[in-house]
């Protein structure tokens, strides 16, 4: 599904991953686990093509495409999916606009005319409840106003909605209550499927004890310095990253 | 001063019946004494007035309805009186009025409506401040008068339409309207200016007096939606009474000119103004609005929310003055103002002016300057949202909020798509934001 070799990249001037390697076939779910500022929202970044973020070396092959040579939108219309660490506040654009306007976009790229208005609303509160975010969330501005928890939430809906082939979930844990975080865990178990990867972004164990991986791995200083299966996570949560020989 | 208002002026001074002759001469001396303002002239700094170079013929009598039939404004229900190219189309409007109110042309009113009109005609206007009102005054032959008696509640909104044919060249045009809302009464009004995409260079001076009495409520809504050569110089000037409200809310799309002034003089206290505007000049137009909220009296408020989207090569100009007399202690008064620029060469000057001298009183005001933001556009791609489409849905947001403001529901379903067409031609980028 998604083969990264060497990858190298820069933010504006300074070099944030440095030799990275990672094979994620489809169906796998990888947790990416690492200190802060570490290069794991930048690798994420990279990935979903955000302009400014150089690659500078090394290649990124998704479902045998060259992932790096495509404009950001048409990597969503391939199936690749980001969900923000820091989701982006978007006042007089509605949520419901936002959700179906990509909804449309990403039926159009594969010859499926636009969602008609009723379909679309049932989807989208059928999702709301999946999340448990209260319809009324649909009509406000994208993430105007909403509380952390609220943003993760809704990032998690977008991600049921457009249904990806690789979702990158980034930190979509953090912050979040108990209650909370077993509203994500579900969200993505609900969607675990043989063709869709995960790549989840967390600091927490407690998260992967809700949804199992089948690899983690560290990141630190730009590379993956070592991976291993989910009792992995649980090492790290008691040994902290200083042991790693390789953590920056 | 151009030949072509020299002109206008001496003519006018001809024709006019009696009763209007005296805020002729009054508007000829205001502007016989004021020098036409330049680039030096502080309030015209940002704003050329070489568009009025060119010679101006009066307004024909000679155009079609067919001439106008294309030009497009909200089809509201309510009485409505439509002029083109400055003259009155009994053809094209619907007088059919309601209990308690008069709806008139200064040339049809009776003796008892001319008293009225020249009673209140000029009383909320400062023409030696305002030169282009003292022309308006200068060359009056013809205006609207709407009166609204006390206690009345008008629930269908009043249409004024002004339709410019481009039929005729350069013409100018002289456009008044005097709305009076007595004790108690309640009404919409809504202008609407707009001319034919076909050519034509019209010169409209459109001013509008709106008088609110003690404890009435309007809704005035003052739409410039002339395009291309159109240039309009003209304002808005009203006067509240004691515990009135004044709803406001101005559209100017682009053309090669509009200077729209603004001024709202509390004169009664415990009186409440809104006014909410929205500018989207593009290509080279130009868009000024001046505003100005006069807070004489104590326990006053108003809010007030701009906002511009300037593109290509355009320019707008927002000034936004709120004087508060020594006298006005209470007063409230709230502004802000808020600008897009989706190109580098699209320009905006704003300018907010605070003059307080009253001591207990709650002042805000921002204006800020902005592009569409990149790390907005990048979410909304990487939800498959094409860059382009992600633009319209960004500009269109940038305003949402004063259009769903709007409370006349037959006029947002009006400007909507109008908006949506404006942020771009290709309806499969808009086709979210209705
Ligand atoms: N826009 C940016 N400009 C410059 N440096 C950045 C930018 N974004 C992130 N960085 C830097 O890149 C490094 C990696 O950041 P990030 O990928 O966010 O780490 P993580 O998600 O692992 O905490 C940090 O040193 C951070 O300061
Ligand atoms: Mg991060």
């Amino acid at each position: 599904m998604l083969k990264i070799d060497n990858l190298h990249a820069r933010v504006e001037s300074q070099a944030i991953l440095k030799g990275l390697n990672l094979n994620i076939k489809a169906g796998e779910i990888h947790a990416i686990m690492g200190p802060n500022g570490s290069g794991k929202s930048t690798l994420g970044h990279v990935l979903a093509g955000r302009p400014g973020y150089t690659v500078s070396a090394g290649s990124v092959t998704f479902q045998g495409q060259d992932l790096l040579a495509l404009e950001t939108e048409e990597r969503a219309h391939l199936g690749v999916f980001l969900s923000f660490q820091y989701p982006v506040e978007i006042p007089g654009v509605s949520n419901m606009e936002f959700l179906k306007a990509s909804v449309d976009s990403i039926r159009e790229r594969r010859g499926e005319p636009a969602i008609d208005s009723v379909s679309f609303m049932k989807q989208a509160r059928e999702a709301c409840k999946n999340v448990d975010l209260d319809i009324s969330f649909l009509k406000r501005g994208v993430n105007e106003g909403f509380s952390g928890g609220e943003k993760k939430r809704n990032e998690l809906m977008q991600m049921m909605l457009l249904q990806p082939k690789l979702a990158i979930m980034d930190e979509t844990d953090s912050g979040l209550d108990i209650d909370a975080l077993q509203v994500v865990a579900n969200g993505i178990n609900a969607m675990r499927s043989p063709d869709r990867s995960f790549i989840l972004v967390t600091h927490y164990q407690r998260l992967l004890s809700f949804i199992e991986p089948d690899f983690v791995h560290v990141l630190s200083g730009g590379r993956i310095v070592k991976s291993g299966d989910k009792s992995l996570a649980l090492e790290l949560e008691e040994r902290g990253y200083g042991w790693l020989e390789d953590v920056a | 001063m151009a030949d072509f208002m020299q002109q206008a002026v001496s003519a006018a001074a001809a024709t006019a019946p009696d009763w209007l002759r005296d805020i002729q001469s009054r508007g000829r001396a205001a502007w016989q004494q004021t020098p036409m303002p330049t680039r030096k002239t502080e309030a015209w700094k940002y704003t050329s007035l070489e568009a009025l170079k060119q010679p101006f013929a009066p307004g024909s009598r000679n155009v079609t309805a067919t001439d106008v039939s294309d030009i497009r404004f909200p089809a509201l229900g309510g009485p409505t009186l439509v002029f083109a190219d400055g003259q009155f189309r009994a053809d094209l409007s619907s007088l059919e009025l309601p209990a308690g109110i008069s709806l008139v042309r200064f040339e049809d009113a009776s003796a008892e409506q001319a008293a009225l009109i020249s009673a209140q005609l000029g009383t909320a206007v400062l023409p030696h401040r305002h030169v282009f009102a003292a022309l308006n005054d200068a060359t009056l032959a013809d205006g609207v008068f709407l009166q609204v008696d006390a206690g009345i509640t008008v629930e269908a909104p009043i249409q004024i339409v002004w339709l410019t044919s481009g039929q005729s060249g350069a013409i100018s045009m002289n456009q008044r309207l005097l709305v009076s809302l007595q004790a108690n009464s309640q009404a919409t009004v809504v202008e609407t200016f707009a001319n034919a995409t076909t050519g034509g260079t019209p010169f409209t001076n459109g001013i509008t007096e709106l008088l609110v009495g003690r404890g009435a409520r309007l809704n005035h809504y003052r739409l410039h939606l002339e395009q291309g050569n159109a240039v309009h110089i003209g304002g808005v000037h009203a006067r509240l009474d004691q515990d009135s409200l004044l709803n406001g809310f101005h559209i100017a799309l682009g053309s090669a000119l509009k200077r729209i002034d603004v001024v709202v003089d509390h004169q009664g206290s415990g009186g409440h103004c809104e006014l909410d505007g929205i500018y989207l000049p593009r290509d080279r137009e130009i868009v000024d609005y001046h505003t100005c909220i006069e807070h004489s009296v104590p326990h006053c408020s108003s809010r007030e929310r701009f906002r511009g989207i300037i593109a290509d090569e355009a320019t707008a100009i927002f000034n936004g003055r709120i004087h508060i007399h020594p006298q006005a202690q209470k007063t409230r008064a709230e502004l802000s103002n808020k600008n897009l620029l989706t190109s580098n060469k699209a320009e905006v000057n704003t300018k907010p002016e605070l003059e307080i001298y009253a001591d207990d009183v709650q002042c805000a005001h921002g204006a800020t300057v902005a592009q569409l933001d990149p790390s907005t556009l990048y979410y909304l791609r990487t939800r498959g949202i094409s860059k382009e489409e992600a633009e319209v849905m960004l500009s269109y947001g940038f305003i949402n909020e004063l259009v769903e403001a709007i409370a006349e529901p037959g006029l947002q379903d009006y400007l909507k798509p109008l908006l949506a067409r404006r942020f771009s031609r290709d309806s499969r980028l808009t086709r979210h934001l209705l």
